[in-house]
């Protein structure tokens, strides 16, 4: 495939909300060292406490999905050195995010008020607060953004989208810069009990990508955000570059509902389309986050698809999943993986699956059991990673990520 | 929907009013929405805590003419009177 002559796009800032914690570096330490955020089956953001970062008004106009994207932003444009002033004409700068159900808390709150209250008091902000694209709405009011502004949502592909169509954005001119990433808090009743419901949620409650024992995957919640510019702009502007986004690939799977081909077919070709994108073979990849949701047919389906775009790489590219540490955060998956993923590369670290310990017949990658280990890369002055992303739909995205 | 413990209308207002974030300290009979950075949603909250609370309607065609928290105080009275 002939790579086409496109701007490169930079990443200058990230942020994150994590079951780790508040900050993308928080969730980059605690995970790296082998901690995980689960309690009770679940990885919720316990320690998020909204009127430390939001004033009361900006916290009760906003969903908790949307609160942890604004302070999610907050951090990331503090990064990208954005916080005084934006570096380009407003109209110039876009914001696209990610997201599976959106604002499911306040649809759930709302309806037991118009089910127990009637319809005279549910409350006018049910709307704005629950759309799906409050996210992208919050972000361009807090921080005066004017370009493209909108939500992607494709269930836990949502994320990974959303950078993709942002790293599009800028290549094709419609902005100088993105702020994009993913958010998502859907761990309420109704959500916990459809998911439960189709037996995708572990029972056990624990998350173990990869491991013979998987039974499903385990929810969390969070948002990360990043900072996405064109890399001519970026580097006029003396930022400080964290990381490239060189590649793109999205694909469909036309297969089933919710579960991916067994051979996941839809998951290798985004993966060889994003290397393509990036120019890079599978001898250039050091290093694959992978969606690795512990359930049976993410995981096997994963490993076959990698096989397949990575050939006889394969073995010898270390593979871990972050949902070992902090659960499925569906459609801000994709954005807090490349955030911990960014990181990652940037310390050469190959970061652990945790909770890994029975391989299964056939799933026999590098899938860097419990402890962290040295990256090494084949290139001595770039890390490479790829990171994926599947939602339910078949939706399959990987992303290409450098850094220095 | 908000709640609120006072029982009188000006009490129903303000405590409304601190709810959606208005400082306290900023909140008067003349104090203008737009002073105490009150908007359209705050004002569509705040018609439903007054009905639920007096049983008085806010009518969206009086709401438009009601531009400081007096104006409001004054219409509910007003109206819960006659």
């Amino acid at each position: 495939m002939q790579r086409r002559e496109l701007p490169d796009v930079v990443v200058t800032g990230i942020g994150a909300v994590t079951p780790l914690g508040v900050g993308a570096r928080t969730l980059h330490e605690r995970w790296t060292a082998g901690t995980s955020a689960f309690r009770d089956g679940e990885a919720p953001c316990a320690d998020f406490e909204p009127s430390d970062h939001l004033s009361m008004k900006e916290a009760r106009r906003a969903d908790r999905f949307t609160q942890f994207g604004v302070v999610a932003s907050d951090e990331a444009l503090r990064d990208a050195g954005w916080a005084d002033e934006l570096p380009y004409d407003p109209f110039r700068i876009g914001c696209i995010l990610g997201t599976g159900i959106g604002g499911i808390g306040t649809l759930e709150g709302n309806h037991d008020t118009l089910r127990d209250d009637g319809p005279h008091n549910v409350s006018p902000l049910a709307i704005p607060l629950m759309m799906s694209n409050a996210g992208s709405a919050a972000l361009s009011l807090r921080h005066g953004l004017k370009g493209p502004i909108f939500s992607v949502v494709s269930a836990c592909a949502a994320g990974g989208h959303a950078i993709g169509t942002a790293m599009r954005a800028i290549q094709c001119g419609d902005a100088q810069a993105v702020v994009t990433g993913g958010s998502e808090a859907a761990l309420t009743p109704l959500s916990r009990a459809s998911f439960a419901s189709m037996s995708a949620l572990s029972p056990t409650g624990v998350s173990r990508p990869f491991d013979n024992r998987r039974d499903g995957f385990v929810m969390g919640e969070g948002a990360a955000v990043l900072v996405l510019e064109d890399g001519e702009s970026a580097r006029a502007r003396g930022a400080n570059i964290l990381a490239t986004v060189s590649g793109y690939g999205a694909t469909g799977d036309a297969h089933h509902l919710t579960a991916p081909s067994a051979e996941g077919e839809g998951g290798a070709r985004a993966i060889m389309l994003a290397m393509a994108d990036a120019g890079l073979t599978a001898a250039d990849i050091d290093y694959v986050n992978a969606h690795g949701t512990s359930t049976q047919l993410n995981d096997r389906s994963e490993t076959a698809a990698l096989k397949t775009s990575l050939g006889e790489y394969a073995h010898k590219i270390p593979v871990s999943s972050t949902k070992s540490a902090i659960g499925h955060l569906l459609g801000a998956a994709g954005a807090v993986e490349s955030v911990a993923t960014i990181l990652a590369l940037r310390d050469r670290i190959a970061p652990p699956t945790l909770g890994y310990e029975e391989p299964e017949d056939g799933m026999d990658l590098d899938y860097v059991p419990n402890k962290a280990k040295t990256l090494k890369t084949t290139s001595d002055d770039r890390a490479v990673a790829l990171s994926n992303s599947f939602g339910f739909g078949g939706h399959n995205v990987t992303l290409c990520l450098e850094t220095a | 929907m908000s709640t609120t413990t006072g029982n009188t209308i000006e009490s129903t207002v303000v405590e409304s009013l601190k709810t959606f974030g208005a400082k306290e300290d900023k909140i008067s009979r003349d104090a203008t929405w737009d002073a105490i950075d009150v908007d359209s949603l705050d004002l569509a909250e705040l018609a439903q805590i007054v009905e639920d609370e007096h049983g008085v309607k806010m009518e969206e065609e009086a709401m438009k003419e009601i531009k400081t928290v007096g104006d409001a105080i004054d219409y509910i009275t007003e109206k819960k009177g006659s």
